[in-house]
């Protein structure tokens, strides 16, 4: 593998910039939540990353957990946004305040 | 330069760019789509790195199974574009300095530390880490127990959507 494992590195870590900056600006609460994922996925290349260079397989089977957890996170997210949006008629994020006091 | 260089290049840039177009751009079908991309451009740069099985299971379950359930839902409910941007002036500006504030930080820490001095890559080692045989037996033998509770776990995400999608709350 003649590439440096630093760039892997860089390109995870601008994906999960990427995807704080999405939930930081963005106010519909799916493209939220696809940010979500999107760090997710950077920190997944991280563990492949390290896993493949090290020559140990326990790195991808976090990935494959974290791709389990992150299944549920979407279907019960998605639910919810469902039942705010049957709720409130808005997926906007700034107008979703019920637990506000 | 090597083609594995050449690909590496290929899939990042693409990963990268389609991210970025993912947060700015207002509709979110085509946000949608442009994360499928990201996902199948990180497909790809699993396969450079040997991981074989995680890249088929991250086109299975994340570009096909989640990002489909996103579409779905989105054209569901047809949330149109986004058109309010924040009731905070400035927020756009400000969370994109501290994220460029934070790359900078986590990329002068990847170049500092030089993980790659301490690393040396072992091709064989690493492309029998990654096949779906060394996954499974890992996984049903050292890591059972973490198996068996991801399948609870996606069983009780599955009741959850469920009920949670069903009821009309009042």
């Amino acid at each position: 593998m003649p590439i440096p494992i630093e760039y892997y590195l860089v390109l995870s870590a601008f994906m999960f910039i990427t995807g704080v900056a999405g939930v930081l600006t963005r106010r519909n609460a799916i493209v939220v939540f696809m940010s979500i994922e999107l760090m997710l996925n950077s920190a997944n290349l991280t563990l492949v990353t390290f896993s493949s260079y090290l020559g140990n397989p326990v790195g991808q089977l976090f990935v494959f957990f974290v791709m389990t957890v992150a299944a549920a996170e979407a279907a019960v997210g998605l639910a919810i946004i469902i039942a705010l949006f049957r709720n409130k008629l808005t997926m906007n994020i700034d107008e979703i305040n019920i637990l506000k006091w | 330069m090597s083609l594995e260089l050449i690909l590496f290049i290929l899939f990042a840039a693409v990963a990268a760019v389609s991210g970025i177009l993912m947060i700015t751009r207002s509709n979110p079908i085509i946000a949608a789509l442009f994360l499928i991309l990201n996902f199948g451009s990180l497909a790809g740069l699993y396969l450079l790195l040997n991981a074989q099985f995680i890249a088929v299971v991250q086109v299975i379950v994340y570009a096909g199974a989640i990002m489909v359930l996103f579409l779905f839902v989105i054209m569901l409910l047809k949330p149109g574009h986004e058109t309010l941007v924040s009731k905070i002036i400035g927020i756009k500006t400000f969370s994109f300095a501290i994220a460029a504030l934070v790359f900078i930080q986590l990329a002068y820490l990847i170049f500092f530390s030089h993980p790659g001095s301490s690393i040396k890559p072992d091709v064989a080692a690493s492309i029998n880490a990654g096949t779906v045989e060394t996954i499974g037996r890992e996984l049903y033998t050292n890591y059972v127990l973490p198996f068996e509770a991801a399948g609870f776990l996606l069983l009780a995400a599955t009741i959850g959507a469920v009920v949670l999608a069903k009821k009309k709350f009042q």
